[in-house]
């Protein structure tokens, strides 16, 4: 798969908002690949930890606002305690959350969930999962 | 020994077994807990975004009850509430900005809050002021022959500055375990998410986690795993249905607060252990090893 790597994607205003929202120099990352490594969700994502980086790095907005691993990330903190760089990687996941949700595009459509699934679970998951997961 | 006790919503419902067992062991060991008069929820989560600081105001409104009350440090029970108040709190002592930014928002409190409080888990309490040799000198049923895997999930241990022990390898449940006369099993996954709120929206992920994490303690020899999250307790004791219709081969095996655990070794009678709460049931097991 050949893919296009350009001065304008890295400069896009999209790069200095994952930096600004996530407090992190993306520059940091050398790909070593121990966040995806010890990531305990990294089977079901479709982009690893440590790609989420490198895409922000680069500016591939598209793919990474699009990607399903930034809604799997539950914040557990593994990568951040383990990354040699000391970047906050679970914090750029939450950027990436925020550029779509800040856009109103909710991950999880509270009106949709039936009563019986609200019910169902404690106080403690919904109030987490909305704040993580709604705008 | 007084100490201010801030709950959070779900002690006082789902988790009420957390807090009954935590609330009785507590009054065998001579503490004196208070409640705070007021206190809404903490947020659940600590707020990641750096503009977010709308988000923290919740957290800060709960150390100003504490301040109120007259109290320099509140004691919590729940993981997520110590994360997220003890996370809030070092932002704030770190970042004067957001401090004057936040109480801008709350002109209508009377006290002006300076990151002043300290935020204290139940186990550091435990650890730190009544000692665990103390509580041993106290323990009247000792849970002999119980094999107990203690799962510490994330927020009691990361991020470093926030966590309470060694955030690869904490022992401190294993050590008051021990203290207690439990047999404590080591179990690689103690420290593995077990999917947090994700239960919500993907339960079957969370069924995953949840036939890792168990099946790894089960294999080392644990016959209950103790935890002291109530949400990590929900995905772990209640998702175990969900588990056992994805996969075949794996057991069932009863979650327990390692609150419940203490307070039946220092002699609270069962009606403090809220057993009725459980998915998997504990009775069983317990009733086995003499200890109901």
């Amino acid at each position: 798969m050949r893919t296009n790597i350009s001065k304008k994607k890295v400069r896009d205003e999209f790069v200095r908002k994952i930096e600004e929202l996530s407090g992190q120099k993306l520059l940091a990352c050398y790909q070593c690949g121990k966040c995806s490594a010890g990531c305990p969700a990294v089977g079901e994502m479709d982009i690893l930890p440590n790609q989420v980086i490198r895409y922000a790095q680069l500016g591939f907005k598209e793919e990474l606002l699009e990607a399903k691993s930034v809604w799997l990330c539950a914040s557990c903190y593994t990568c951040n305690v383990r990354c040699p760089k000391g970047i906050k990687i679970a914090e750029v996941m939450e950027a990436v959350r925020q550029v779509l949700l800040r856009k109103r595009k909710d991950h999880v459509e509270v009106p949709n969930l039936s009563a019986e699934d609200k019910a169902s679970v404690p106080a403690i998951a919904l109030i987490s999962n909305f704040r993580k997961f709604t705008s | 020994m007084k100490v201010s006790y801030y709950p959070g919503c779900t002690l006082k419902s789902n988790a009420k077994n957390f807090e009954d067992s935590a609330l009785c062991a507590l009054r065998e060991l001579g503490v004196d807990v208070q409640e705070l008069r007021r206190w809404n929820c903490c947020g659940t989560v600590y707020s990641l975004a750096t503009d977010d600081l709308m988000r923290h105001l919740a957290s800060i409104r709960n150390l100003i009850r504490v301040k109120e009350a007259e109290s320099d440090s509140v004691m919590t029970l729940c993981a997520m509430c110590y994360n997220t108040l003890k996370r809030v709190n070092e932002k704030v002592k770190s970042d004067p900005d957001s401090l004057q930014k936040i109480h801008k928002f709350m002109d209508e409190e009377k006290i002006a809050y300076r990151g002043d409080v300290k935020v204290r888990h139940l186990l550091e309490l435990l650890r730190e002021d009544v000692k665990f040799e103390a509580i041993g000198k106290k323990v009247k049923k000792p849970l002999q022959n119980l094999k107990v895997a203690s799962y510490y999930g994330c927020l009691l241990v990361r991020p470093k500055e926030i966590g309470l022990d060694d955030m690869e390898n904490p022992t401190v449940l294993d050590d008051l375990m021990a203290v207690l006369g439990a047999g404590p099993v080591d179990f690689p996954y103690k420290t593995e998410c077990c999917g947090a709120y994700q239960t919500v929206d993907k339960p079957e992920t969370v069924a995953d986690r949840t036939y890792s994490i168990l099946m790894s303690a089960e294999s080392r020899g644990a016959e209950v795993v103790a935890v002291s999250c109530p949400l990590c307790a929900f995905n772990l004791d209640h998702r175990q249905k969900e588990t056992a219709k994805k996969h075949s081969d794996f057991k069932k095996v009863p979650i327990l607060y390692f609150t419940q655990l203490l307070a039946i070794a220092v002699g609270c009678g069962e009606e403090s252990l809220r057993l009725d709460l459980h998915y998997v049931d504990p009775k069983p097991l317990l009733r086995q090893k003499g200890l109901i």
